[in-house]
């Protein structure tokens, strides 16, 4: 029960209810789609970025708590990082949920997703944004899957 | 007299806890849980009895090979197939959709030619005549369901025509529980000269078949649905359709006489069992069907269709829940949404109750699509199942509704 209350903590169904930066960027000059093909998840993910920096990013699609929840937070901390700062959020936050370690990396609000690494079945959901990024960054054309 | 106290206390696994709570098994239509007798009979192969089947002069051989063609005579008898060779041992129905694709497929699909299936195809119901599809340029057809989880049987009239070869069609819906009247769309199908092939895999376990009755071309089953081993499942075939069929795998057993010049096949029904066999899997498959024999799949189903009422008259009152597959004729499968709630987080808080459902498109996307949504929540029924288990899998979406939609 302890472990559940630490997966579904008031901040994820704050942002599962109301997604962040939630919808289309018309002017996007990266995007990604990703798929969980075992849940039905898909997300697509736009952003802009100048000068190694990202100026805006935003979500589309439909999933679970935590990955809509995942999804949201990563697109308010990622705002105005550069890609080298995002980078390491994304081994921090993968190092986190897989793991369940505290990563070197200060992971901010993103911290709230550390329970997910108590259910195992749950990962992909809160990797799956993250793992659409990554794709977005490396300007990858194939759709990315969680599996 | 149906015991449904007596009927657990033979399945092990019943007994046990998760996440500090008793097991409240649901997900049946993925996979059944195995009663002793099952696991006795797999570890009892290879305490006693193991050796290669078909090929030995040994003694233990020729037991071993005994176990495993009784195995294939209670098959027979189970669902009603005039001959023991047109039972063909495979790792599952998967296999065995795969064998009747390919090798009855290859060999009599041409350009033009019609297979028909349903809206509410399983996968492995769908992919295997698509890949076949495409190596002969036959084309799908889908026969359409309307929003209770029911098929449209004008359509599906409409679409049969000298073109429709092959009929692939589920007894039993896995996602919607849905019950199709199969008996009468063979016949239909025959009328215009197509072949029937019946995915059994989720009606085996509830209610009784006869192959001969329904007249069906082919029948898959899966053993561990039907509370056997996993990686054993059988395909039914008529004699005269196997005979005419090519091999599918080859290899050792299934072969007369090997040269490198040229090989002559084995009759049946090893013409389609390459390799050496699940024997162990066979046998505890026999010992499955003779557990649920003595228990009677009237009874079961009885039991079965009482314990899917009471859970729909629970879901009264969870006024977000929407049941998915409301057909008239429906079995053992509670599947359902919530609003505002993603399945997989049902699934999560069920299972820190100890409450064990199946989350997600249950490897049936087409029905899905049709329902417009990502995903169900499944709970799924066997025999072992009593009220207790379903008040546990109201308890828990309850507490579903406390934390997600208060």
């Amino acid at each position: 029960m302890s472990d559940l209350r630490e997966l579904y903590q008031e901040v994820i169904f704050d942002h599962n209810r109301h997604p962040r930066n939630f919808g289309k960027l018309v002017n996007a000059n990266r995007h990604s789609e990703g798929f969980n093909p075992l849940c039905g998840d898909s997300l697509d993910l736009y952003l802009i970025v100048d000068n190694n920096r990202i100026i805006d990013i935003k979500f589309e699609g439909q999933g679970c708590a935590i990955s809509t929840a995942s999804a949201s937070l990563m697109t308010e901390v990622l705002k105005g990082k550069t890609l080298q700062e995002a980078e390491q959020l994304f081994e921090g936050f993968h190092q986190m949920v897989t793991t369940g370690e505290t990563p070197s990396i200060d992971l901010g609000k993103l911290s709230v997703l550390a329970g997910v690494s108590e259910f195992p079945a749950r990962v992909k959901c809160a990797s799956l944004s993250w793992h659409t990024l990554n794709a977005a960054l490396h300007n990858s054309t194939q759709p990315v899957t969680t599996e | 007299m149906f015991n449904v106290a007596q009927i657990r206390g033979q399945f092990p696994i019943l007994k046990s806890s998760v996440r500090g709570k008793p097991l409240v098994y649901l997900d049946n239509a993925a996979t059944t849980q195995k009663p002793q007798c099952v696991i006795d009979a797999e570890s009892n192969y290879y305490d006693v009895l193991n050796a290669n089947v078909h090929r030995g002069v040994h003694k233990l051989s020729q037991d071993a090979t005994d176990a495993f063609e009784k195995a294939r005579d209670t098959i027979q008898h189970f669902i009603g197939a005039a001959h023991r060779e047109e039972i063909i041992f495979t790792r599952g129905a998967t296999e065995a959709i795969n064998l009747v694709a390919s090798s009855w497929g290859r060999a009599n699909l041409k350009p033009g030619d019609e297979i028909l299936l349903s809206q509410m195809e399983h996968h492995a119901n769908i992919v295997p005549w698509q890949l076949i599809a495409e190596q002969t340029g036959a084309k799908i057809k889908v026969i359409p369901m309307d929003d209770t989880g029911t098929l449209d049987l004008t359509q599906f009239e409409a679409l049969l025509s000298s073109k429709t070869k092959m009929l692939g069609i589920t007894q039993v819906s896995n996602a919607l529980g849905t019950v199709n009247p199969v008996q009468y769309m063979i016949e239909k199908a025959h009328q215009v000269g197509a072949l029937v092939l019946v995915d059994g895999a989720q009606s085996i376990l509830h209610q009784t078949v006869n192959v001969t009755e329904l007249d069906c071309d082919f029948f898959v089953f899966s053993g561990h649905k039907l509370y056997g081993p996993t990686g054993i499942g059988v395909l039914y075939g008529k004699k005269a359709l196997l005979n005419a069929m090519p091999p599918y795998q080859a290899g050792g057993d299934m072969i007369f006489k090997v040269t490198f010049e040229k090989s002559t096949f084995n009759h049946l029904p090893y013409k389609f069992e390459a390799g050496t066999p699940h024997i162990a899997g066979a046998i505890a498959l026999g010992t499955a069907i003779e557990f649920v024999q003595s228990i009677g799949l009237k009874d079961i189903a009885h039991h079965e269709a009482e314990l899917l009422d009471y859970a729909a008259q629970q879901a009264r009152s969870i006024p977000q829940l929407r049941v998915i597959g409301q057909a008239k004729d429906k079995v053992s499968v509670f599947s359902f949404v919530m609003d505002g709630v993603h399945p997989h987080d049902i699934g999560t808080i069920l299972d820190s109750e100890g409450v064990a459902i199946r989350t997600g498109h249950h490897c049936a996307m087409p029905v899905m699509d049709y329902f417009k949504i990502p995903a169900t929540a499944r709970a799924s029924l066997a025999l072992y199942n009593t009220k207790e288990d379903i008040d546990a899998l109201f308890v828990a979406l309850h507490r579903v509704t406390e934390m997600f939609l208060k």
